[in-house]
């Protein structure tokens, strides 16, 4: 069999396996391990890895240090959903016009759109910042919201396209031979169709937007309780008086939704990352 | 769908408003306003004025170069182990031994969760006196004493460089695992069947046929690295001593810190002529590799 390793090809696979994953997970064991140590024990010398008095009394009193973790999670949770909601609005019909339809200029067109992926906000958040002031819009959602929909529009629309590419052209035609309108065959024949495709740039836009909340958020927002998560977390971070147990304890707390929301949709997050990339 | 007929059809543009109407706002006309700033000397006060090229003459007087160049060393050292890192990954999680679909949802989060808060915890890492790194250093005796990664220059430098490949290395290594299983198994087979050894087949097949994932991986990876803040400036805002100052972070400093927009500005226009050319170099890629497919 072509599959079958020698017992030393298994010791090498493993091996190396292991150390992958060591340096993947390494952060977040060490984050268990400090939210677990009283605070002596985790400022004693030399050194110890685990004490003997692990605890979890940290996710108890993290509350009173942290007061406004619920909020900062879900205010992460309510940027990241508008931003996917509002992006799937412009990425659907856009990926379906680069899919189906020969127009002047395509190509250009979409090469400006992927080429939004190549900019960074930094680059752009002078006058954004401007314009946020001006306009009163600073410590608002919306500050939040609207910079990080722009971002995620060109991939989005790069993998839907390929998704839709695959869809046969006879669905559409069969509609609206049957003299139904363009608009409403988009509605009521592609979605529907392209749902599972649909489905996975959703998710991929998701957590992309959940992941990136950081430098408007610290740029545009300066109002405690608007704060996403990695803002929120970031004020006490680096602070003389940080309850390191605590904090760690928070910041586990904060992602685990987002974990748990990975491990049962990994295989889409997966297929979605992947999907529109390899083949072309 | 698309029948040739002589009159327009506006459907496709109609389509794209929304997209577009999102981009132009919050994209071209601040990359235009960008350029523009960086002719004047806008700061808090309301009044500025033109000043021609006087902010790209102070921002290269001013030891700029040696930002370009430490932005080039971050990146390239980055990508490089990067790409190094997830092939090696990839092949590892490619081996059909038990476990691997585990293994497989095991490496992932890095990327799922909020980056600044896995730099959170990477900050805590480097801290001399108690962090993980520095702890068991000194237990198996490759460090003398306490350490203080994020404290001194070389140190600090490092210390991102690696934070950044955690970030990055997963996407990589799946990206490169899906273009391994894309590759048909007869190939391997008929090689095995002729006696190929596995790193014969490696260096000859699969190398090969995924060289594309890898060239359009670097050149993606390359560009978000060049453009990455977070880690950044969680880590080290910059230092010490600008250690860590690469061209994003100069930019945020220089004009949200300081309040200097038009050299702020001035400093954005550089980015933003660096990545015009990474994405020339990267249209220019694609469509060969794209015309060498279809030629197959």
């Amino acid at each position: 069999m072509i599959n079958k390793y020698r017992w030393w090809e298994y010791v090498l696979i493993y091996t190396g396996i292991a150390m992958f994953l060591t340096f993947v997970l390494a952060p977040f064991v060490e984050a268990f391990v400090v939210s677990m140590r009283p605070l002596d024990a985790l400022f004693s010398i030399p050194y110890r890895f685990i004490t003997d008095e692990m605890s979890f009394d940290a996710y108890f009193t993290m509350w009173k240090s942290v007061p406004l973790l619920w909020r900062y999670m879900l205010n992460s949770f309510g940027i990241a959903a508008a931003v996917t909601a509002l992006a799937l609005l412009a990425i659907i019909p856009a990926a379906y016009a680069f899919a189906r339809f020969e127009f002047k200029g395509r190509d250009t067109l979409l090469a400006a759109f992927l080429a939004v992926n190549m900019v960074s906000g930094a680059v752009l958040i002078i006058p954004l910042y401007k314009v946020m002031q001006q306009l009163g819009l600073l410590n608002t959602y919306f500050a939040m919201i609207a910079p990080g929909t722009a971002f995620v529009i060109p991939t989005g629309i790069w993998l839907l396209r390929s998704y839709l590419m695959r869809i046969p052209r006879e669905l559409e035609e069969a509609a609206l031979v049957d003299g139904a309108g363009r608009i409403y065959t988009l509605i009521r024949v592609i979605i529907p169709v392209a749902l599972p495709g649909i489905m996975v740039v959703a998710i991929a836009t998701f957590i992309t937007a959940y992941a990136q909340q950081f430098l408007f958020a610290l740029t545009f927002n300066s109002t405690n309780a608007l704060n996403p998560l990695p803002v929120g977390l970031f004020q006490f971070f680096g602070r003389q008086d940080v309850v390191w147990n605590e904090l760690m304890a928070a910041s586990l707390v904060g992602i685990l939704p987002v974990l748990i929301v990975y491990v049962f949709l990994q295989k889409y997050i997966v297929a979605g990352l992947t999907a529109g990339a390899v083949k072309e | 769908m698309a029948t040739a007929s002589k009159k327009t059809d506006w459907f496709p543009y109609l389509l794209l408003i929304p997209a577009s109407m999102v981009t132009l706002i919050i994209v071209a006309w601040p990359l235009a306003e960008t350029i523009r700033l960086s002719f004047t000397n806008s700061s808090m006060s309301p009044v500025e004025s033109y000043v021609g090229f006087e902010n790209y003459q102070t921002m290269f007087s001013r030891r700029f170069p040696e930002v370009i160049a430490r932005t080039f060393y971050w990146m390239v050292l980055s990508v490089g182990i990067k790409m190094v890192l997830g092939t090696l990954g990839a092949v590892l999680l490619n081996a059909a031994v038990p476990g691997r679909t585990l293994f497989r949802v095991l490496v992932m989060p890095p990327w799922v969760v909020p980056i600044a808060v896995g730099v959170f915890i990477w900050g805590w890492m480097y801290n001399g006196q108690f962090g993980m790194i520095s702890g068991l250093g000194q237990r198996i005796g490759l460090l003398s004493g306490p350490f203080e990664f994020l404290a001194t220059k070389n140190s600090a430098f490092l210390s991102t460089v690696v934070t950044d490949v955690w970030i990055g290395t997963p996407l990589v290594t799946v990206y490169l695992l899906a273009a391994m299983q894309g590759i048909s198994p007869d190939l391997h087979e008929a090689a095995w069947t002729d006696g190929a050894s596995r790193l014969y087949r490696f260096r000859r097949i699969t190398l090969p046929l995924i060289m594309p994932a890898i060239a359009t991986m670097s050149l993606l990876s390359a560009i978000w690295t060049f453009n990455s803040f977070d880690i950044i400036w969680i880590l080290t805002e910059g230092g010490p001593r600008n250690a860590t100052t690469t061209m994003i972070i100069d930019t945020y400093k220089t004009a949200i810190s300081r309040f200097k927009y038009g050299e702020g500005a001035a400093r954005a226009v550089m980015i933003v002529i660096f990545l015009s050319l990474f994405s020339a170099f990267y249209f220019l890629m694609i469509s060969k590799l794209a015309k060498r497919e279809q030629d197959l």
